[in-house]
């Protein structure tokens, strides 16, 4: 069964199109990544989704309801994490959760429990206490994501969960995102690496312009890249060529055949999401990375 | 790591459950956040003890002038406790946490309904502390329970008023810093009434805009109420023109709302 359901989606923004006939189906109790540059209409296709943004054509469904009919619906079966974390500086960890749960419809005493049960989850308890604008930027994330928790809905939207946050707490929070779809959750996040939605996701969408530019599973967007790309430099660390391979010594051989520089340095790295869209669409979309 | 347990569709909150959750939101907000507590109390506190003590002998040196000046000191009072709204207000609708708001079962809108009580009480209290340091000061008010507790109500009315009028300049300001310079306007407004001097002290124009503008009537009221002068049509004046600022405020905070965290 489909948990999301998108189907030619349009959107304007005072006459520049964002989304241009979006088309996605994202099966229940699976990680779904939305992989695309900055000004892709991420975060737009996300907003509607959750029902902040009205789309100008086109109907989406997330768990069994209509988004455009059923607002209220749809919002008792999500929760959102958008890109600034959506948390109470004033407030303490537990307060946030409490209040929340509060809001969620939980009663008092549930959502006292369920905020302890969420703070000892996500490595807060000794946090709890204190107030939030004493957290880092790691331990804010994770309570945003505990927040988003707090009724552990069936369609859980991330809207660049990671950004900004340090390797370690990426780490932690890939984990806690993995674990979400063992209940059964379904998940949609939106990310600009593709090593996060490599890591994170059953299935990844690219998005480019307002359109879904590809779609598979990590290995079938992988080899459309390639392996990994080699990468020749001068002496003086200016790229001579980057040429993608498929991480074999025949391969390889084929790659630098072509260059002649008896002085270049060769070095070997992971495909980036400029390698995706140089693969998928044929042209070098700048890839703006921010955080 | 404990596991997740998992919550069925748990029904939406009820909408009293969401205005008492964010009423105590907000006043966790005003106790630790005391600087807006401390302001809206001690600089009407000052600017009282400046009026009676500095100018007050030169105004009247029987010592009478605090009896006139108090009605005008509650009113400036309410004025900067309920400017700190705006800024509450607009620092909600920058951060993340109104769309998260937006996407749950509720009201998203209650979220301002919580700092105005907050205000409310906020300032009620700042107002109790106004009037004992004034009798401190030598203010002798004649009213009866009755007549005291009307001052309080009309004083709420008009705190209620002013706090919805500043929750629509939090939501209309681009940032928390406009919202509060924008509150500054409102802070004058007391000093163009009789809450300081007479109006017919005033030259014509000047007197003109003092005798029609809203904080004349309420403060005249309130002397009525508390020293027993006349209070005549001023009580339904006061009356009316807090429920015209409350109703114009509930609108603009509706509107502005809408507009700027609505579904677009």
């Amino acid at each position: 069964m489909d948990a999301i359901t998108v189907r030619g989606i349009r959107k304007s923004f005072g006459g520049t199109e964002v989304l241009r006939g979006v088309e996605l189906s994202v099966a229940a109790g699976t990680v779904f990544a939305l992989l695309g540059p900055n000004g892709a209409g991420k975060t737009t296709l996300i907003n509607i989704l959750s029902t902040l943004v009205a789309p100008d054509a086109g109907t989406a469904t997330v768990a069994g309801r209509d988004v455009a009919r059923e607002p209220e619906e749809v919002k008792r079966r999500i929760s959102l994490t958008g890109q600034s974390a959506a948390v109470d500086e004033v407030l303490t960890g537990r307060e946030n959760l409490r209040m929340m749960g509060r809001l969620s419809g939980l009663g008092r005493r549930a959502a006292s429990r369920r905020a302890d049960e969420l703070l000892a989850r996500f490595g807060l308890d000794d946090a709890g206490r204190r107030r939030v604008a004493t957290y880092s930027g790691g331990m804010r994330r994770r309570l945003d994501l505990a927040i988003s928790l707090i009724l552990t809905p069936p369609v859980v939207f991330l809207d660049e969960p990671t950004t900004g946050l340090d390797t370690r707490s990426r780490q932690a929070l890939w984990e806690e995102i993995r674990g979400l779809t063992a209940n059964g959750t379904t998940v949609l996040l939106t990310t600009q690496y593709l090593e996060e939605a490599d890591r994170l996701a059953d299935r990844i969408a690219v998005i480019e312009h307002g359109a879904v530019v590809a779609e598979g599973t990590p290995e079938e967007l992988k080899a459309r890249v390639g392996g990994e790309v080699v990468t020749l430099s001068d002496p003086e660390g200016a790229v001579l060529a980057e040429l993608p391979t498929d991480g074999t010594l025949a391969g390889l051989r084929r790659a630098i055949a072509a260059i002649d520089h008896e002085s270049a340095s060769v070095a070997l790295r992971s495909p980036s999401l400029d390698d995706v869209f140089l693969a998928v669409t044929g042209t070098r979309e700048p890839a703006i990375t921010k955080g | 790591m404990t596991a997740l347990t998992t919550t069925p569709l748990a029904s939406p909150p009820r909408p009293t459950t969401v205005f008492a959750t964010f009423v105590a939101r907000s006043m966790l907000h005003t106790l630790r956040t005391p600087d807006a507590l401390i302001m809206a109390i001690a600089l009407p506190t000052i600017l009282m003890v400046l009026f009676t003590q500095v100018f007050g002998g030169a105004i009247d040196p029987s010592g009478g002038y605090v009896d006139y000046v108090v009605p005008g000191i509650i009113l400036l009072c309410a004025g900067f406790g309920a400017a700190s709204t705006a800024v509450d207000v607009a620092n909600d609708m920058k951060a993340g946490v109104i769309e998260r708001f937006r996407t749950m079962p509720f009201r998203a809108e209650t979220v301002i309904a919580g700092h105005v009580v907050a205000s409310l009480v906020r300032n009620l209290v700042a107002t109790a502390i106004v009037i004992l340091v004034a009798v401190l000061l030598g203010f002798r008010p004649s009213a009866t329970p009755l007549e005291w507790a009307a001052t309080f109500a009309l004083v709420a009315a008009y705190i209620l008023a002013i706090t919805y009028l500043f929750a629509a300049i939090g939501l209309a300001a681009s940032s928390p810093e406009a919202a509060s310079g924008y509150g500054f306007f409102l802070m004058f407004l007391p000093y163009l009434s009789s809450a300081f001097v007479p109006v017919d002290t005033m030259p014509e124009w000047l007197r003109w805009i003092a005798d029609n503008q809203p904080l004349t009537p309420i403060i005249e009221t309130i002397r009525g109420l508390l020293l027993g002068t006349e209070i005549g049509a001023d009580g339904w004046w006061a009356i009316g023109w807090c429920a015209l600022i409350l109703a114009v405020a509930l609108v603009l905070t509706r509107v502005l709302f809408r507009a700027k965290a609505g579904r677009r």
